[in-house]
């Protein structure tokens, strides 16, 4: 790593508002908030063990490069770092199979506001040791402690992996075949990703008769509208072309916002006493607010 | 006091249903660690309202209460403080709702967790978690400690399986963490909930991902000369690429006795034997087969027996789930630990716990995760023979410390409970420990909802009750 994880806690400090620089691919830093950069770096990469190790400031890009020359992938979105990617916690296009991005955090060492280097979570790819606050800050928006150092499950990369396009029924797909990594569709047009052996894709591919393609399609932007995937039915009665849903999961990639419900005030209640005992002064990102953020894409 | 307590309780739930007698009190004192503690009253729940009045009751009068499943952890998680309301909620045992298409489905958490999957078994698939106490544990359990099982090591332990919950917070307040929908706005709370061991509140309805079922399996059996050839195919295995199903490593004490219970024809005379399930699409599985036999052959592995038929393939899950009950005929007592350590030091550890247990004079039988390097050493004893828990005890300590300092963690799916809270400084120093306070103190400011468990400094906990009787901490 290009800095220690104490150099970094001494950045952060112990009274001013603070906030991380990053990549500034998801929003960055807050505007005129002094602000820190996260140690970079491969720490290590355990093919055996499905482990990365690296510091929160890491760019994703090089994190897939390494992982791939050993034949291993890991579950987060590309582009900026690996630290600013887990703080907003939102998943790639392949949650359908891989399930959200929070669950691949498995310790990391963060900056609390304290200024303090604090551990979450254990190095092992299965741990119930405490209590889990590697979910709790998957998603914080810094806003509870700044990632220093991070350790993530990864998996190996599959043998087979392709797209295809069709003009079947998304619902059907979903019914009939066998784990697809992701199903999207556009009203029209539906788009999936098979992996695995290459002879059971073909299979697949064949007996739905399948396209193959070169990739998925553009998303329309910027917003990711967040439905139970048992409503994704109803778009069938919106314009083609409109949207792109992730079908079985539920995100809807579009231009315009989703006007979302009020908030529980019992949610409320507890997102405000967490930050008041993880950030009592408010000095973490001062002024976010996890649960009025929104999604972003 | 307790018949206040009653009496508040049986003013909002059907008296029929909150009982103090000796019988009930004694019943629900313990789970099924070896520590007891004195329930105070118990609820017996049939919905989120029974559950609310309880809560809200220990809330008014200051009163501990704890949620409770079917009692089959290990850790002492649900062993009552002394005087504590115990909900059990073994009555709230229905299947809400099932969405068949997008695979998810809202349960009561007094399901059990073998019940789900066979119920909903007819739609091609299942509850992904699967620990060996399946056919008695409950879903809310399950939630309560994170469980895992043989076949998480693919898909993933309990949080990675629950949606949303439907919870009773300890103020009694009742709230939904997590959603259908997959992207909420917030902090993932449903995340925290899972696995908070019943100390941020009552999860009353879960929602739960199912998992399709496999259209190929194929179940394999091999043996070994020592446990460090065993674990080091296992790493092989990881490192070529290929995360099977489920990895798990028997040892010859834990063959020996499987076999005198369950004549399921395992190979008593191998010094360990490893049960690997390969699962999916024909070709993957076909292919995965012979890369393991492949591997397993350049290692000197010469016995391989797959299993021909589904029928085989249960006597032999049969036999590594039984393992636990098997151990009555070695001794009457076990204790066991649940550490995770990396695979590549699985041997090394191994080797540790037969040296740690010999110097002791304890019986140790092996049994465990070995894909996911989830050890479980059973110490097998009788409790009759003085002087003999003693030597469990610190030999169990050695075993946990020694795991932690190869880079392992106290617990990979039982939890910590009572049983371990006094371990947590080897792997959280006070830093680390005070962030998990503050989450604790965020969901519970009165800290009533199972108290005395996981977090081991009682200092802001002074009306924290004693330890109960037994507690090996």
């Amino acid at each position: 790593m290009d800095r220690t994880i104490d150099e970094f806690a001494a950045a952060v400090g112990t009274v001013d508002a603070v906030t991380v620089e990053g990549a500034a691919t998801r929003g960055g830093a807050l505007p005129g908030v002094p602000a820190v950069n996260a140690p970079a770096g491969i720490v290590r990469i355990d093919a055996a063990e499905m482990v990365l190790e690296c510091g929160a400031g890491t760019p994703m890009n090089e994190v897939h490069t390494a992982l791939a020359e050993v034949g291993q992938t890991v579950s987060i979105p590309s582009g900026g770092t690996i630290g600013g990617a887990l703080a907003c916690g939102i998943s790639d296009i392949t949650r359908l199979a891989h399930g959200p991005m929070r669950d691949v955090l498995l310790q990391t060492q963060f900056v609390g506001a304290s200024g303090k280097v604090t551990k979450a979570g254990g190095p092992t790819v299965k741990n119930v040791s405490g209590f889990d606050l590697c979910r709790l800050l998957v998603g914080a928006y810094g806003t509870l402690g700044f990632f220093g150092e991070v350790i993530v499950r990864t998996r190996p990369l599959p043998r087979s992996s392709r797209w295809f396009t069709t003009d079947s029924d998304p619902f059907e797909l979903l019914a009939g075949l066998y784990r697809p990594v992701s199903i999207l569709w556009d009203g029209k047009t539906t788009w999936l990703r098979l992996d695995g052996d290459p002879g059971d894709v073909d299979v697949a591919a064949s007996g739905f008769r399948l396209r193959q393609v070169d990739g998925p399609p553009p998303l329309p932007g910027p917003h990711r509208w967040s439905v139970p995937p048992g409503e994704l039915r109803a778009l069938r009665s919106e314009i083609p072309g409109s949207f792109v849903a992730q079908i079985g999961v539920g995100v809807v990639h579009r231009v315009e916002p989703q006007l979302r419900g009020p908030v529980d005030p019992a949610i409320r209640q507890l997102h405000d006493r967490i930050k008041q005992h993880f950030d009592p002064s408010g000095r973490l990102n001062p002024g976010l607010d996890p649960l009025a953020v929104g999604i972003r894409s | 006091m307790t018949d206040e307590v009653v009496a508040a309780l049986q003013e909002q739930i059907d008296p029929a249903r909150v009982r103090s007698g000796a019988t009930e009190t004694r019943l629900y004192r313990r789970d099924a660690s070896n520590m007891t503690g004195q329930a105070g009253v118990i609820v017996f729940a049939e919905s989120t309202a029974d559950v609310q009045a309880a809560v809200c009751v220990a809330a008014r009068l200051g009163l501990p209460f704890l949620a409770r499943g079917s009692g089959t952890g290990l850790a002492g998680g649900a062993v009552p403080p002394d005087g504590a309301i115990v909900i059990s909620t073994s009555k709230m045992n229905q299947i809400i709702s099932v969405d068949a298409e997008n695979r998810q489905a809202w349960v009561e958490p007094g399901v059990l967790n073998l019940d789900l999957s066979k119920q909903v078994a007819h739609l091609g698939v299942h509850f992904a978690p699967d620990p060996s106490s399946q056919q008695t544990c409950s879903i809310g359990g399950n939630v309560a400690n994170n469980s895992g099982g043989p076949h998480c090591l693919a898909d993933g332990v309990t949080s990675a399986h629950v949606l949303a919950l439907e919870v009773v917070l300890p103020d009694g307040s009742i709230t939904v963490l997590g959603g259908e929908d997959p992207e909420q706005n917030g902090l993932d709370l449903r995340g925290v909930f899972v696995g908070s061991e019943g100390m941020f509140g009552v999860a009353t309805k879960v929602c739960v991902r199912l998992m399709q079922n496999h259209p190929d399996v194929a179940t394999m059996l091999m043996e070994f000369d020592s446990v460090a050839e065993g674990a080091q195919l296992v790493s092989d295995i990881i490192a070529a690429g290929i995360v099977p199903a489920a990895v798990e490593m028997m040892d010859q004490l834990c063959l020996q006795a499987v076999e005198a219970w369950l004549h399921a024809g395992l190979p008593t005379h191998a010094a360990a034997a490893l049960l690997i399930e390969c699962v999916g699409a024909a070709g993957q599985v076909a292919s995965e087969m012979a890369q393991i036999r492949m591997l397993a052959a350049a290692r000197g592995v010469a016995n391989v027996r797959i299993a021909a038929d589904e029928g085989e393939r249960a006597e032999l899950w049969k036999a590594r789930k039984g393992a636990f009950g098997a151990v009555a005929n070695v001794k009457p007592n076990y204790y066991l630990h649940d550490t995770v350590v990396p695979r590549a030091r699985l041997a090394e550890v191994i080797e540790k716990v037969y040296e740690i247990t010999a110097r002791y004079g304890i019986d140790v039988i092996n049994v465990f995760h070995a894909g996911d390097g989830n050890l479980h050493p059973l110490l097998v004893y009788d409790a009759r023979e003085e002087g003999t828990i003693d030597k469990v005890h610190e030999a169990g300590r050695e075993i946990v410390a020694f795991s932690v300092a190869v880079g392992g963690v106290l617990s990979g799916e039982h939890g910590i409970g009572l049983e371990k809270r006094d371990l947590m400084p080897l792997m959280f120093s006070e830093v680390d420990l005070s962030a998990q306070e503050a989450l604790r103190l965020a969901f519970d400011p009165q800290l009533i909802a199972n108290p005395n468990k996981v977090l081991p400094n009682p200092a802001t906990c002074g009306d924290m009750h004693e330890v109960p009787d037994g507690a090996w901490i």
